[in-house]
């Protein structure tokens, strides 16, 4: 059986969680750039005068799709990394996932990821 | 002497273009940070039109061509521009308004500064760049300027040549930058961690800008719309052209032709020529540049990779090695068939040896001064923004502003 993890973090927990992965042999993954809010709150941002709040923050999401008995390994790995204790650290989603298959050898759930 | 209405029209849109190459160093060092940086080193460039431009009208023009104390500094004789008016300056630039003469010396003050920030972009504290600014042109620009141009000036009198500001412009902005960056260290995450380009098109655009203005600050420094201004701004293409070539091919040969290292190796033979522009041939020139190319680019390797200095933007290898290079050249290939002065290739070994010194002098100098100014400024309001607000960025945590909107930056 296979899940999916999914975890936004902040931009720059990227390249520590990436390497930490890498580390336990977790190569694979999607990185996406994403938008989004939470508990921390927006950024102020000054025009000419005045000022305006940007309340979507910019973060990136880390999409992984591991066998069942990896997820707790991939999720150490990236709190590990990814925490500063602040607002605005981030989010990690466990997703079961039904099927994966390889599309250049047709290898099948498993053999897929 | 009478006022000469071509002179003065060259001189002062060589003014305009020099100010031009201002916001060509913003572009160009723009481009080439992370993108949560982009208006924080635009505006350490775009800001010293505004700061050295007030600073040099009070009082820098009179420090640096003011009347002379020693040979080493000006008086304060022009303060606020007092004496400087219509008619042509008895000293500078005889066949043109005074005015005409300061605005342009005012161009080069104000660029030198733009030139050093790419050194410390990305992690210094703007208040602390502002002041280092204020502090650097009155204590360091105004008496190089004033050694090298100043009438009275020791270098000037020991007929060191610098026709456009080989010295007082590059060499004075890459050591400084070296200074700084010793003392303000590496930028968070360097070198682990890429610290790619935003926007490359950006760099191309900005030295484009540069090259363009660099007619002004090459020709124009012939001060006269002469053959003298001709040959300095043959000279400034074919340095640039050279330089770009060579850059090109040598990363060609190591991996492919880098768009970034053609328009840097661009920068480095306008740097290269600066001091020479108005003393050598055309094919003086060549050798220049292609030197200036070469040079420039395996010094970059150097410190980059293998002493991982985070000089960020390159100033040093391509400002002060190139500046370097330029000075010392001019000592090898000045040909009297220009401007009358002789180079080592015509066997005056006299005048290599006062290039070297130069080079030497004002090197130790800005290098000393800067460290100075910069440890005051360390000691009282600090140099580098706190590790957070560095990791968001200088663009949000200085200006509270970011140079792309939209959902996404």
């Amino acid at each position: 059986m296979m899940k999916k993890v999914e975890a936004i973090i902040r931009e720059e927990s990227l390249e520590p969680v990436k390497k930490a992965l890498e580390k336990e042999s977790y190569f694979g993954m999607t990185v996406s750039e994403v938008c989004g809010r939470g508990r921390q709150n927006g950024i102020k941002l000054q025009w000419r005068t005045g000022e305006y709040c940007i309340d979507l923050i910019p973060k990136t999401k880390i999409e992984l799709v591991v066998l069942d008995e990896d997820v707790n390994a991939v999720i150490n790995a990236i709190t590990a990394n990814a925490r500063s204790g602040e607002f605005g650290d981030g989010k990690i989603f466990v997703i079961p996932i039904e099927r994966a298959l390889r599309i250049r050898t047709g290898d099948r759930n498993e053999n897929a990821i | 002497m009478e006022i000469d209405s071509g002179n003065t029209a060259w001189l002062l849109i060589s003014s305009a273009l020099v100010m031009f190459m201002t916001p060509g160093v913003a572009f160009f060092y723009g481009g080439m940070v992370r993108r949560k940086n982009l208006l924080s080193t635009i505006m350490m460039s775009f800001v010293c039109l505004a700061l050295v431009g007030l600073i040099w009208v009070i009082y820098g023009y009179s420090l640096a061509f003011g009347n002379d104390t020693a040979g080493i500094i000006g008086g304060l004789n022009f303060l606020g521009l007092s004496g400087v008016g219509l008619e042509a300056s008895e000293t500078y630039a005889t066949t043109v308004p005074h005015l005409a003469f300061i605005i342009f010396q005012a161009m080069f003050a104000i660029i030198t500064v733009a030139l050093f920030t790419g050194a410390v972009v990305e992690r210094i504290k703007f208040s602390s760049l502002l002041v280092i600014s204020a502090l650097w042109v009155t204590l360091v620009y105004c008496p190089i300027a004033h050694w090298v141009w100043g009438d009275g000036g020791w270098l000037y009198n020991l007929g060191a040549l610098d026709f456009a500001g080989g010295t007082v412009v590059h060499i004075n902005a890459g050591v400084s930058a070296l200074a700084l960056v010793l003392l303000l260290g590496k930028r968070k995450g360097f070198p682990q961690n890429p610290m790619e380009a935003n926007n490359i098109p950006l760099v191309v655009l900005g030295a484009s800008m540069l090259w363009f203005g660099w007619y002004g600050f090459n020709a124009g420094s012939a001060l006269a719309a002469d053959g003298l201004a001709a040959n300095a701004f043959v000279t400034t293409t074919v340095a640039a052209a050279a330089a770009a070539f060579t850059w090109m091919i040598i990363s060609w040969i190591q991996r492919r032709p880098s768009v970034l290292g053609t328009v840097t190796g661009a920068v480095a033979g306008l740097v290269a020529i600066t001091p020479a522009a108005g003393f050598v041939t055309p094919m003086g020139a060549l050798a220049i540049g292609v030197g200036a190319g070469a040079i420039c680019y395996f010094c970059l390797l150097l410190m980059k990779t293998r002493l991982h200095f985070d000089d960020s933007l390159d100033v040093f290898a391509v400002h002060g090695v190139g500046g370097i290079w330029g000075a010392i050249a001019t000592g090898i290939f000045a040909s009297s068939s220009v401007n009358g002065y002789s180079g080592l290739l015509e066997g005056n070994v006299q005048q290599f040896l006062i290039q070297l010194l130069a080079v030497a002098v004002v090197a130790v100098f800005t290098f000393v001064m800067t460290i100075v100014i910069g440890k005051i400024v360390e000691k009282t309001m600090g140099l580098r923004v706190s590790s957070q607000e560095e990791v968001v960025g200088l663009d949000l945590s200085q200006h509270g502003e970011r140079a792309y909107g939209g959902l996404l930056r």
